[in-house]
C-alpha cells in the first residue's frame, strides 16, 4: 500500500515514516460468520482515514477491535511500530485512543461533566470527586466545540442530539487523544453542527491527531479524509488515495468490491446510470 | 425543562417578594421528587394522628416508629444502589437471620465453649459484630461474583440465596430459638437502655447542625472558586434553618419520650437513685440503632455523590454499556454493591436480633420485599440509574409509618397488606406518569 502525499501534511517527514496504527490482517468472527476477515489499514500523524462500505460491510467492527470494544479473534495491531495489547477500553484509552461511537455511548442519567470524565474522574486529595473542577474544565471545553452550550447541571438524556454529539465529542479530544475514531460523527447533526464538526476534523488534524473516520456518507469522507479504505462483507476492498479517485470510483468499490482499474467500463456505465 | 431556566427569569417576573411555589423550589435546588414524598409522610402522619386521637404523633409512638424503621431503613441504604445498577437482591431476609443466628450462636456457645469468653464479656460483642459483618460480606461477594463475573442474573442468584441462606440458618441452630444474647450487644437494639439519653442526643443534634452549616459553607466556597452561579443566599439560609429545625426538632421529641415506669423504678434501683413521688422521668433520646441508620445514610450518600463507586453505580444503571466503554470495570463495581448490601443485612441482623434479644428463625422473613417496596416508594427506578439514599430512608419511614399507624388505627392485617399493596403500586405510578410528562413537555 503506498503512503499518502496529500496536501494536508505539507511538511511530510522523510519516508520511511512510521505509522500510527496499524492493524494488521484483524479477523473478527460471530459464531461461524467473519464480520472482518484479514483486513489491514493503517493511519500516519495528522491524517484522516475514512473506512466506508455499506451496512454490515464490517467497518464498525474493524474498529471496535481497536477501542477495545470488542477484541479481535486474530491479527496484531501496532502502535508507533511496536506491538500493541487492546483487549479492553481502558487498554485502548491507555494507547491514547479515544472512540466517539455511533451511539455516543453517554450515561443519560448523568450530566456533561460526569460523562466528559467518566472513568476519569479528577479527585481531591481524599480520593472524593472534585465536581467544582470537572466542572469548570468541562465548561471550558464545551466553551471551545459549543459555546452556546448552558446545560452543565442536567442529565444528558435532556439534551438535544445535537448537544449530546457535542458532549461525546468533547470527551474524545479533552484527553489528549493521539489517535481519534469517528463512527458515524455526524449522523445525528443538522447542516450547521456537521459543519462545525468537520471544522473540529480539521483542527486536530492539524495538531498532528490521526483519525479513523467511518462514515457511510461518501460526500463526507471525500471533503475530510486523505485516504479511503472500502470494506465489503468484511473483507478489504482496497485503499485509495483521495486525490488519485473520484467518487463514482469508490462507489464502484464499495458496491461491487473491485478497485478503479479492475472496473470495465460497462458496470461503471451501468452504475452510475 | 422548567428546572433549567435560570432563576432570575421567574423571579424577576413575579417580582421577588411574590415567588411561585416552583421557583422556590428551584431556588432551593432540592429535588422534586423529594419534595413530594415529605408532603405525602407529613400528610400520612397527620391523617393517622387525626385516626388515632393524636396517639400517632405522640413521643412515644414516634420514638417507636424511628426504632422499628431503622433495620429497613439501613438495609435500603443498599439496596437503592443495587436497583440503580440494574439488579435486585431478594435474599437479604436470608441473610439476615443467618447472620443472626451465626452472630447468637457466637456469643452464646461457641465464644465460651471455644474461646472461653463468657456472655457479657466486654470483648464479645466487639468480636461478634465484626465476625457478622465479615460474613455478610462474604455472603454478598459470592452473589456477587456469581452475578458480575459468571453472569447469572441477580434475580436468580439472590432467589437461590433467598432459599439457601434460610436453609443454612435452620440447619446451623437446629431450629432453636438462641436466647437471651450479650447484655451490650442488646444495645445496638434500641430500647431504653439502648438509647442516648438526653445529653448525647443533644450533642449529636449538636454536630448534625453543624456539619449541615459547614456543608451549606463548603460547597458555596468550592462553587465560588471556580466562578459558578451560587445558589440564592436566601435560599442557603433556609436550607441551613429547615435542616436545623428538624434535627433539632426530632431530638427534642425522642427526649420527651421517658422511660416506661417500670423500667425507670428498675434503674432507679440499680443505681440507688431515689423516685420522687411523680415516678423517675429519664429522658430517653436517640435510639442507639436509629443514630446507626442516620449515620450509614450519610456515609452511603457520601458514597453515591462524591466517590467514584457511586458515580459507576449511576453509570451503570444509565447505560451499561457506555460505563464500559468507557473503561469502567463495570464487573468489579456491581460486585461491591452485593458486598456492601450484605454487609448492611449483617448490621441489620445486628439490630434486629439485639432489639428481639433472640436469634429465631423468623427473622427477616419477608424483609426482602419490605426493603425493595421502600426503595421503590423512595423514588429508585427499576429501569436503572435513579434513586437517591435519601429518599429510600425516606421510603423506608413511610412504609413503617403506614405500617404501624394502621395497628395503632386497628386495622387488621389482611386490609393493611392491602393497603400496603396499592400504596406501593400507586406511588410508583404516580411518579411513572409525572416522569414521561416531564420527559415529553
Amino acid at each position: 500500500m503506498a503512503v499518502s502525499t496529500t496536501g494536508a501534511t505539507p511538511n511530510a517527514a522523510p519516508p520511511p515514516r512510521v505509522p500510527l496504527v496499524e492493524l494488521r490482517h484483524m479477523r473478527v468472527s460471530f459464531g461461524g460468520v467473519h464480520a472482518v476477515d484479514d483486513v489491514s489499514v493503517d493511519l500516519y500523524p495528522g491524517e484522516v482515514v475514512g473506512l466506508v462500505g455499506g451496512n454490515g460491510a464490517g467497518k464498525s467492527t474493524l474498529i471496535r477491535t481497536l477501542s477495545g470494544a470488542h477484541p479481535a479473534n486474530e491479527g496484531e495491531i501496532y502502535i508507533d511500530g511496536q506491538k500493541a495489547s487492546i483487549s479492553n477500553p481502558r487498554d485502548a484509552k491507555n494507547y491514547a485512543i479515544e472512540t466517539i461511537y455511533q451511539t455516543l455511548a453517554l450515561a443519560d442519567n448523568v450530566d456533561a461533566a460526569a460523562n466528559l470524565f467518566l472513568g476519569r474522574e479528577i479527585t481531591t486529595r481524599v480520593g472524593s470527586l472534585d465536581d467544582a473542577a470537572m466542572e469548570s474544565a468541562t465548561r471550558k471545553v464545551m466553551g471551545r466545540l459549543n459555546p452556546k452550550f448552558r446545560n452543565f447541571k442536567v442529565p444528558v438524556s435532556s439534551l438535544s442530539g445535537g448537544q449530546r454529539q457535542s458532549v461525546a465529542i468533547a470527551r474524545a479530544v479533552h484527553f489528549n487523544a493521539r489517535i481519534l475514531i469517528m463512527d458515524e460523527p455526524t449522523a445525528a447533526l443538522g447542516p450547521a453542527e456537521t459543519a462545525q464538526v468537520r471544522e473540529l476534523v480539521a483542527q486536530l488534524k492539524a495538531e498532528g491527531i490521526g483519525i479513523f473516520l467511518i462514515s457511510h456518507d461518501i460526500h463526507d469522507v471525500f471533503d475530510l479524509a486523505d485516504r479511503i479504505s472500502v470494506m465489503l462483507q468484511g473483507k478489504l476492498v482496497g485503499t485509495v488515495d483521495k486525490t488519485k479517485v473520484t467518487k463514482d470510483e469508490v462507489l464502484a468499490m464499495i458496491i461491487i468490491g473491485k478497485l478503479p482499474e479492475e472496473v470495465s467500463a460497462k458496470e461503471m456505465a451501468e452504475l452510475i446510470s | 425543562m422548567t428546572e433549567a431556566k435560570p432563576i432570575e427569569g421567574t423571579a424577576a417576573s413575579g417580582g421577588p417578594t411574590k415567588r411561585s411555589a416552583r421557583s422556590v423550589f428551584a431556588g432551593l435546588e432540592i429535588d422534586g421528587r423529594l419534595i413530594g414524598m415529605i408532603a405525602a409522610l407529613i400528610i400520612l402522619w397527620v391523617l393517622f394522628n387525626v385516626l388515632s386521637n393524636g396517639l400517632f404523633l405522640s413521643p412515644r409512638n414516634l420514638w417507636n416508629l424511628s426504632v422499628q424503621s431503622a433495620a429497613i431503613a439501613i438495609m435500603t441504604c443498599g439496596m437503592v444502589l443495587i436497583i440503580v445498577s440494574r439488579n435486585i437482591d431478594l435474599s437479604i431476609g436470608s441473610i439476615l437471620v443467618f447472620v443472626a443466628l451465626v452472630m447468637g450462636l457466637l456469643q452464646t456457645e461457641w465464644l465460651p465453649n471455644v474461646v472461653g469468653l463468657g456472655l457479657n464479656h466486654p470483648a464479645t460483642w466487639v468480636i461478634v459484630v465484626i465476625i457478622g459483618i465479615a460474613l455478610g460480606a462474604l455472603i454478598g461477594g459470592v452473589h456477587g461474583v456469581l452475578i458480575a463475573y459468571i453472569g447469572i442474573p441477580s434475580f436468580i442468584v439472590t432467589l437461590g440465596g433467598l432459599l439457601i441462606w434460610r436453609g443454612a440458618a435452620f440447619v446451623l441452630a437446629r431450629g432453636r430459638t438462641i436466647s437471651p444474647l450479650d447484655t451490650t450487644f442488646q444495645l445496638l437494639g434500641g430500647g431504653p437502655r439502648g438509647s442516648l439519653g438526653d445529653v448525647l442526643s443533644w450533642l449529636v443534634a449538636g454536630l448534625g447542625i453543624m456539619a449541615i452549616a459547614y456543608g451549606i459553607v463548603a460547597s458555596r466556597r468550592r462553587r465560588q472558586r471556580y466562578g459558578f452561579p451560587l445558589r440564592a443566599v436566601w435560599a442557603d439560609v433556609t436550607l441551613g434553618a429547615i435542616g436545623t429545625l428538624v434535627v433539632a426538632g426530632a431530638v427534642w421529641v425522642a427526649n420527651s419520650y421517658p422511660w416506661p415506669p417500670a423500667l425507670a423504678a428498675a434503674y432507679a434501683a440499680e443505681h440507688g437513685i431515689p423516685v420522687p413521688s411523680g415516678g423517675l422521668l429519664i429522658p430517653t433520646g436517640i435510639a442507639i440503632p436509629v443514630l446507626l441508620a442516620i449515620a450509614i445514610a450519610v456515609f452511603m450518600t457520601f458514597l453515591a455523590g462524591r466517590r467514584r463507586f457511586g458515580r459507576y453505580v449511576y453509570s451503570i444503571g444509565g447505560n451499561p454499556e457506555a460505563a464500559e466503554l468507557a473503561g469502567i470495570n463495570t464487573r468489579l463495581t456491581i460486585m461491591k454493591t452485593f458486598v456492601a448490601m450484605g454487609i448492611l443485612a449483617a448490621i441489620a441482623a445486628a439490630v434486629t436480633s439485639a432489639r428481639l434479644n433472640a436469634a429465631t428463625n423468623g427473622l427477616g422473613s419477608g424483609v426482602e420485599l419490605q426493603v425493595i417496596a421502600a426503595a421503590v416508594i423512595g423514588g429508585t427506578s427499576f429501569a436503572g440509574g435513579i434513586g437517591t439514599i435519601a429518599g429510600g430512608v425516606l421510603g423506608a419511614v413511610i412504609m413503617q409509618s403506614l405500617q404501624s399507624g394502621m395497628v395503632l388505627i386497628g386495622v387488621d392485617t389482611a386490609l393493611q397488606d392491602i393497603v400496603v399493596g396499592v400504596v406501593l403500586v400507586s406511588a410508583v405510578g404516580i411518579d411513572t406518569i409525572l416522569r414521561r410528562r416531564a420527559t415529553r413537555g
